[in-house]
């Protein structure tokens, strides 16, 4: 192997390639593989019909979230066919020995919640699952990324997927945040800058104070909407702040072992000289708390701006029309006052204790505005638990709101937590797209202290003057 | 799953000049609970084709009889968004063998090819063409050669050459798909995942 400076992307990538195929994909080793209920049956039944196995069942790991109830839990779901889903999860990683934590189980949660918070997700790993925002995992320095459901059949049968190296990309964001403004904020900044199409074929690398000042949620956060950007996924170099966030999660290594793979971690950084296809430099001045007012996560701005005309942005007049057109909204229109129906504050994006102790605080001592309807849903019972004993509950309570159980939720509503058609919902999850939250549902993606000042005024409200 | 060889496909297209379409507008998330891979097509763009009555929206291209055809034309990034293959099944299940576009979702482009479907990627000014040729006439063809490589205007003889990885290639012309590839090569995984 030369001596040549590498990326961090580099080094993972590099030692994970099995085979290198001549004008093809790199056959490509994956060290971990999340399943939930949604996208595995139909890779379960490839497997059947082919008459194949799992090759490596301990290297898989279940969880359902996407079309889980968010209340009464304990009582059988309603919906036969989700139900039917989480059935077929529950006997097919019984059937090849992989493990499941199911609807009740204490470890249960959104996929992207469950495998950081337990220590299965490590730096210099490779990581799938079939869900977009796999990208989350990033966030510790592995690479990281959603897959199709053909490939979910491969990766259980074969452990490897078929894969062209994509491109490098470097952001950096320097300097200092200002008040109010979340690694969210810094997400829906880069990608409103970036469009939804801005970072496609590439691999993102985020460097910068910025990043190096951020807590491993905030990380999280950050790396989970790389794919809202078109990259396949995003990641942050291992420093302590990673290695103080994994010591001692059920599951991360002990003892020897994590000293031998703590000395390996410290190696995973971009070598200086290292060479990206696209570099690109922001100013975390320069970034307000943010909000979309459109159709797709590319469609944002501070909060206090007013929404861009035609001419003012990428893309066809004609999308633009229909965009706002599908949102009530027009050309030039402020963001702030207008009408909030619903908020939701969840999701594998905002769905950790720092996002409920950010809502928390901007709630305290209010009440929740009486037409709006919030929807708050930790991102697993581990959150859950922390929400009450920090007290974060009897702040809820005490302002009206009440906590549900966890689970995807209004993130895709696949279960009942649908917004009605024409309402609008300030949504803490990661798309806005047409019906993403119900059929007709109009989402503006915000942070959590954004959606917790629209939950108390009942309109569209920046949070600074709540801190 | 094994799907069909792909050749040349030599079809009229359905024009959806839309930009950033993405795969929760190709299958809305509530029509993701089938746990096996049938009956998908019904909801290609299920909010897009019906009303909140289940009724036919007329203005929606898949509702007007003048367009059919087994290549759908997108505007620019399509298939954005989530992962669902389901976007994918669903656009085959339809009817569709191919997807021309100026620019596609890395993910969507992936899949689409793992299902059978040829992802096309062509400049905006050929896209426009494209456009402009069903305009003038909606069952003007379009002709695929997968083998050259090559998108036709049949109508005007406009042509431009696409890319596609040889590897890729390889496998559709034959209907092979990679679960074959990697079936072979288990020694080798299993050898790799031991020294690791
Ligand atoms: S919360 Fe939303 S984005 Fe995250 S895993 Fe669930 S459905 Fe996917």
């Amino acid at each position: 192997m030369s001596n040549s400076p590498k990326t961090l992307f580099d080094k993972v990538w590099d030692s994970h390639v099995v085979r290198n195929i001549e004008d093809g994909p790199d056959v490509f080793f994956i060290d971990r593989h999340f399943i939930h209920e949604v996208t595995s049956p139909v890779a379960f039944l490839g497997l059947e019909q082919r008459g194949i196995g799992v090759l490596f069942p301990e290297k898989t790991f279940a969880t359902a979230d996407h079309n889980t109830p968010t209340i009464n839990q304990h009582l059988p779901v309603e919906d036969p066919l989700s139900a039917n889903q989480l059935a077929q999860l529950e006997k097919n990683s019984a059937k090849y020995g992989i493990s499941h934590w199911g609807l009740g189980n204490p470890k249960n949660g959104i996929v992207h919640v469950v495998g950081p918070e337990n220590g299965i997700t490590l730096p210099g790993m490779t990581i799938v699952c079939g869900d977009s925002h796999t990208s989350t995992h990033g966030a510790f320095g592995a690479i990281a990324f959603g897959i199709g459901t053909s490939e979910v059949e491969m990766v259980l049968s074969s452990q490897c997927i078929m894969q062209p190296k994509p491109k490098k990309m470097r952001i950096n964001v320097n300097g200092q945040l200002g008040k109010g403004v979340t690694p969210k904020d810094v997400a829906l900044y880069i990608i409103s800058k970036l469009t939804t199409s801005g970072a496609t074929g590439y691999f993102v690398e985020y460097a910068g104070d910025v990043f190096e000042n951020m807590t491993m949620e905030g990380r999280m956060t950050v790396c989970n909407l790389s794919i809202e950007m078109g990259a396949r996924g995003g990641m942050i170099a291992p420093d302590q702040t990673t290695f103080d966030y994994i010591n001692g999660r059920e599951l991360a290594p002990k003892g020897a072992d994590w000293d031998k793979q703590l000395a390996y971690w410290k190696t995973l950084k971009t070598d200086a000289g290292a060479s990206f296809d696209k570099e690109l430099t922001f100013n975390a001045a320069d970034i307000e708390p943010m909000i979309t007012y459109g159709t797709n996560p590319g469609m944002g701005i501070g909060i206090s701006k007013n929404i861009p005309s035609a001419n003012e942005v990428e893309g066809g007049a004609t999308t633009y029309a229909k965009s706002l057109d599908y949102m009530g909204f027009h050309e030039n229109d402020a963001m702030i006052g207008k009408k909030v129906d619903y908020v939701f504050i969840g999701s594998c994006t905002n769905g950790r204790i720092e996002d409920f102790r950010a809502f928390a605080s901007i709630i305290k001592g209010h009440k929740k505005a009486d037409h709006v309807t919030a929807w708050v849903v930790p991102g697993s019972h581990i959150v859950e638990a922390q929400i009450k004993e920090e007290g974060i509950l009897d702040i809820l309570t005490d302002a009206g709101f009440e906590l549900r159980q966890p689970g995807c939720s209004a993130c895709l509503a696949m279960n009942d937590d649908k917004i009605p058609a024409g309402k609008y919902a300030v949504s803490t999850s990661n798309r806005n797209f047409e019906g993403r939250q119900g059929p007709g549902s109009r989402t503006l993606l915000a942070s959590p202290y954004v959606a917790a000042a629209a939950a108390i005024t009942g309109v569209v409200t920046d949070p600074r003057q709540f801190l | 799953m094994a799907y069909d060889k792909f050749t040349i496909l030599k079809s009229s297209a359905v024009p959806m000049p839309i930009e950033n379409v993405d795969t929760d507008q190709i299958i809305p998330a509530r029509f993701l609970k089938a746990t096996e891979r049938k009956g998908f097509g019904d909801n290609l763009f299920r909010d897009w084709r019906y009303d909140s009555n289940d009724q036919p929206k007329q203005d929606f291209v898949l509702n007007n009889p003048i367009y059919s055809g087994k290549i759908l034309v997108g505007g620019k990034n399509f298939g954005s968004g989530s992962s669902r293959e389901h976007a994918a099944w669903a656009i085959y299940d339809y009817g569709f063998r191919c997807v021309v576009s100026s620019f596609f979702a890395d993910i969507f482009k992936g899949n689409a090819i793992n299902v059978g479907i040829l992802p096309v990627q062509v400049s905006p000014e050929f896209l426009n063409q494209i456009f402009e040729a069903i305009e003038k006439d909606p069952k003007s063809e379009l002709e695929v050669n997968l083998e050259d490589q090559k998108i036709t205007i049949l109508s005007t003889g406009a042509s431009e050459s696409f890319a596609i990885n040889g590897y890729k290639k390889h496998n559709l012309l034959n209907g092979f798909d990679d679960i074959d590839y990697l079936q072979s090569m288990k020694s080798e995984i299993e050898s790799f995942a031991a020294k690791k």
